[in-house]
């Protein structure tokens, strides 16, 4: 019996695995041909290395517009997130209140409006009201979409914490914004950054969404699919290598720095 | 002021959804029932046979993207809920690094990862090319351009978005709950029925309902992997609002294809159980 579930879980273990290296092997292309030195007009075959892109990078320079447009746009549309969905999450979880029940339909409305759906009505909205798009209406749909991921998570983890903390700081003379910043806030942290990891990630993705209220701005995966047709040059694939190995690196700093921290 | 507090902490978000989710809604209703064109403009005309018509042009790629939709949601829920599990219940000390792992392809846009896959995959690329240079694949196989690649691309795309919230789940499952039914003598096949699987299914069903709503109505798989013969309604709809500008058409195909997803939310969240169904839709 025990040897039984020591297999199944090795097992599993090695399922496991394969299914990360399933995801990454995209990754994997994507970098490795950032490092090829194409001579035709299509980068599709190996003809050998050279870190010609890498030095070029900035050389297109509308990509290279596309992708400042893309992490502004991003950090924006996630600090608004962060700040409005905490907000709405802890109201959500701590609070019964008039409008609740609909406010949280709300939120379970945005999630399961696709993408497509929400892009197509905010460029009706705008179309009708005759607003400009920019990346101002690209912000505005980035918050939203993101929004009720932000809500969901911070809203989990206020329902899983244990109101008697609270109470017990505010015996021990806390003040209401003295126990939210050293009792709730630390508790909810990690739902918090959660949030805001997926806020991030999806903005900087999105494509479909952002196709409908971009006007003339253009964000990173807006060049690259305007670009499949002529050929994505290997500067995208140097950008997306960048941008993976930053975040990538972020993410490790921040882990180790909580270890060190505990 | 203490009373006031969950108002005013909602409030920003409130007005957020309500501005931008709510109203676009009923902009978008008004459109569908216009007529017109890009170039004269758009009266209101309550065309409710827009609908008709866009639903009698249109009705094989809406069946086809809720047949695709619903396939990738079954492999990535297949495929997904054992990973879930051995990270939850085995990961031990890192599981967050796990978690990482799963989470690398969200640092790689996912058009670009799209991309990836379709290099990875052409024809003569570099895998096909080579197996079929030596003669392990005929010539004329591939995969580009067919449903396997639009269903693969889907699957491959969602699967974390299936995986976190059923790990989640699982997560908060106390070991002590499984050892409890094990020394009562369950063995660990009833353990896992009767035990863990009923507590993982809210997390399963934010799973279910992350994934098969974003697939269905995904046109960016189809448009790069799945060719001329495997269209889905989102590209159509990005097609008739963005190049056709047939805006009383885009805008009805995009109310029926939400209208169809609602009914499948709620006819699915009544079949396990509806009392917590915004709660699991929270997790």
């Amino acid at each position: 019996m025990r040897t039984r579930g020591r297999l199944g879980d090795r097992l599993l273990h090695a399922y496991t695995w394969l299914i990360i290296i399933w995801l990454s092997s995209p990754i994997a292309v994507m970098i490795l041909f950032g490092f090829n030195d194409k001579q035709s007009k299509s980068n599709t075959t190996w003809q050998g290395f050279t870190l010609r892109w890498y030095a070029e990078l900035f050389d297109v320079s509308d990509l290279t517009v596309a992708l400042r447009n893309s992490l502004v746009i991003a950090l924006v549309s996630t600090v608004i997130t962060v700040v409005i969905g905490t907000m709405l999450g802890l109201a959500l979880g701590r609070h019964r209140f008039r409008g609740s029940g609909a406010t949280n339909f709300l939120v379970f409305a945005a999630i399961s409006t696709p993408e497509l759906v929400m892009g197509a009505s905010l460029l009706s909205l705008f179309v009708s009201g005759n607003v400009p798009r920019d990346a101002n209406t690209i912000i505005i749909a980035h918050v939203l979409f993101s929004l009720s991921f932000v809500v969901v998570t911070v809203r989990a983890r206020v329902v899983g914490l244990d109101p008697s903390l609270e109470e017990a700081a505010r015996d021990l003379g806390a003040t209401a914004w003295g126990t939210f910043r050293q009792v709730t806030l630390p508790s909810i942290m990690p739902g918090v950054l959660a949030g805001a990891m997926l806020s991030f990630a999806l903005s900087i993705d999105d494509y479909v969404v952002t196709s409908f209220v971009n006007g003339s701005t253009v964000t990173f995966p807006l060049w690259i699919v305007g670009a499949v047709k002529t050929g994505i040059p290997p500067q995208v694939n140097v950008m997306g290598t960048l941008i993976f190995g930053i975040g990538v690196l972020i993410a490790v700093a921040n882990a180790v720095a909580a270890r060190r921290r505990a | 002021m203490r009373r006031l507090t969950p108002y005013l902490l909602a409030l920003p978000g409130w007005m957020w959804l309500a501005i931008f989710l709510v109203v676009p809604m009923a902009a978008m209703a008004s459109v569908s029932l216009q007529t017109g064109n890009a170039i004269d403009g758009f009266a209101m005309t309550f065309s409710f046979s827009n609908y008709g018509d866009a639903l009698s042009t249109y009705s094989t790629q809406l069946l086809r993207s809720l047949l695709y939709g619903g396939l990738a949601t079954v492999a990535m829920l297949l495929i997904g809920y054992p990973v879930a599990y051995w990270i939850a219940f085995r990961g031990g000390r890192r599981k967050s690094m796990y978690l990482f792992l799963l989470l690398l392809p969200f640092f790689v846009s996912f058009v670009l990862r799209t991309i990836s896959w379709n290099f990875l995959l052409a024809d003569n690329g570099i895998l096909f090319g080579t197996l079929k240079d030596w003669g392990l694949l005929p010539e004329g196989f591939h995969v580009l351009a067919t449903t396997f690649a639009v269903v693969g691309g889907l699957t491959y795309n969602f699967l974390p978005f299936m995986i976190l919230p059923i790990y989640v789940a699982l997560e908060r499952v106390d070991p002590r709950v499984v050892e409890a039914a094990q020394d009562l003598y369950a063995t660990r096949a009833a353990a896992f029925r009767r035990v863990v699987l009923p507590l993982s299914l809210p997390g399963v069903f934010a799973g279910v309902l992350m994934t098969f709503v974003p697939a269905t109505a995904d046109p960016v798989n189809a448009q790069i992997l799945g060719g001329t013969s495997n269209t889905m309604i989102g590209n159509i709809i990005q097609t008739e609002y963005l190049t056709n500008l047939d805006y009383p058409t885009a805008s009805a195909l995009s109310f029926t294809l939400m209208a169809i997803l609602l009914v499948g939310i709620f006819v699915y969240a009544k079949a396990l159980g509806t009392e917590n169904v915004l709660e699991a839709a929270a997790r």
